[in-house]
């Protein structure tokens, strides 16, 4: 994880981890989720669905941090994030 | 992963719960709201507070007026009604006055509120009526195709105003602060988490509550404007500035300077139903609650 100020205890707080859900047919492509996730794990997305919008994908799930804030931006109630549970190892990892 | 989601999805037959499913009609998802529209996220923010507030459900109600927001009446699942133009804080107090145990909600937009229903909202704010008033203003008329309305910036293009808009706008919260209300906030739909707590503690106050909050409209307002939806968010991001506590009166959204936003007011004044319990009904005025 990059961070622009480490925090102190980055060593001792595990990250939170998401699992990032899209209700496709409900989305109508605005982009919102794709502009303000904070961890870039949207992109936009070649395919339709069934109502003919392009549905955002979901590009680098494993960057979830479950911050909620796409589903908090979604004008169509069609994506949201649910915690994962997450070992401070698996952090550390990352960080390497 | 990616792969995995997709894969659960086909094991709910396309379908996932989402948290807010509980709250909405979910035969009636997709909502009418254009792409983008502010609507989505300020219902979405409402829904989140109203559930953090953990008020009965079963005695929380929603009434709207006419308007693109007014349709929110219809996708709750709650007890809602969807009002004639302008009246929905009257319906609103007719019902907390009759069922005093009611939390009552009004969602609704600028034009419904403040126009044809300003009359009504500024007295609903002079008695301290207790009632969530949460408040989409989106700059115009969205649903009759894009007019001018009591909120639209001066010089903003609408259908009636090709040239720009001669008036001078509402400034909301020193609107509802003047008339009386006790709790005033405003935010935008990029402020989700203020807004729902904004919501939150509305539910759980008594007295007049009012939140406005700045949504885009891209096919009405934001056409005519020029401004692409994600170019209004933009703006809400750098444009604004939280300020809690900001004196009403430096509040006007419009003109030069960045847009104020925040919890300004938050004061404890008798509401009206304790104060009619008090002169009216005493025998019921030790109790203190509805
Ligand atoms: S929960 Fe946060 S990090 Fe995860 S996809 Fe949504 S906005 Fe991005
Ligand atoms: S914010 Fe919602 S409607 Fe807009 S693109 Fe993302 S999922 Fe689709
Ligand atoms: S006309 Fe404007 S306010 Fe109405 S649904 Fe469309 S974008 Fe939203």
């Amino acid at each position: 994880m990059n961070y622009w100020r480490v925090p102190l205890d980055a060593e001792v707080i595990p990250l939170t981890r998401g699992q990032v859900h899209v209700v496709e047919d409900r989305c109508k492509g605005c982009g919102y989720c794709i502009a303000y996730c904070p961890k870039k794990v949207l992109a936009p997305s070649e395919h339709y669905n069934k109502k003919g919008y392009h549905p955002p994908l979901v590009a680098k799930p494993a960057d979830c941090v479950n911050c909620h804030y796409c589903e908090s931006i979604c004008p169509e109630f069609a994506i949201f994030s649910v915690e994962i549970p997450c070992s401070p190892d698996a952090d550390r990892k990352d960080a390497a | 992963m990616a792969q995995t989601a997709k894969k659960q999805d086909q094991t709910t037959g396309g379908f996932e719960h989402h948290p807010l499913d509980d709250l909405l009609r979910t035969d009636r998802i997709p909502h009418i709201w254009c792409p983008g529209c502010g609507i989505g996220p300020t219902f979405s923010a409402t829904l989140r507070g109203i559930l953090a507030s953990g008020v009965d459900l079963g005695s929380t109600v929603m009434v709207s007026g006419i308007g693109c927001s007014g349709r929110a009446a219809g996708y709750v699942k709650l007890d809602s009604y969807h009002t004639t133009h302008g009246r929905a804080i009257p319906f609103a107090t007719g019902m907390k006055l009759a069922n005093p145990k009611l939390n009552v909600v009004v969602f609704s937009g600028d034009g419904d509120l403040f126009a044809i229903g300003g009359n009504h909202f500024i007295h609903a704010a002079r008695r301290n009526m207790d009632l969530t008033v949460i408040c989409v203003n989106n700059l115009n008329y969205g649903m009759t195709g894009g007019q001018a309305a009591a909120t639209t910036p001066h010089m903003a293009k609408t259908t009636t105003t090709p040239k720009g808009n001669p008036e001078r706008p509402f400034n909301l919260p020193l609107l509802a602060f003047a008339a009386g209300a006790t709790f005033v906030a405003r935010w935008t739909v990029l402020h989700g988490r203020d807004l729902m707590e904004s919501v939150q503690a509305a539910m759980t106050r008594r007295g007049f509550s009012f939140i406005e909050v700045l949504a885009p409209c891209p096919i009405n307002y934001g056409r005519r404007n020029k401004e692409l939806p994600l170019v209004t968010l933009r703006n809400y991001q750098v444009n604004t500035i939280i300020k809690n506590e900001a004196s009403p009166a430096e509040l006007a959204a419009s003109g030069s300077g960045p847009i104020v936003l925040g919890r300004f007011v938050d004061e404890n004044r008798e509401s009206f139903l304790s104060q009619y319990d008090k002169t009216y009904r005493p025998q019921l005025a030790p109790a203190g609650k509805e």
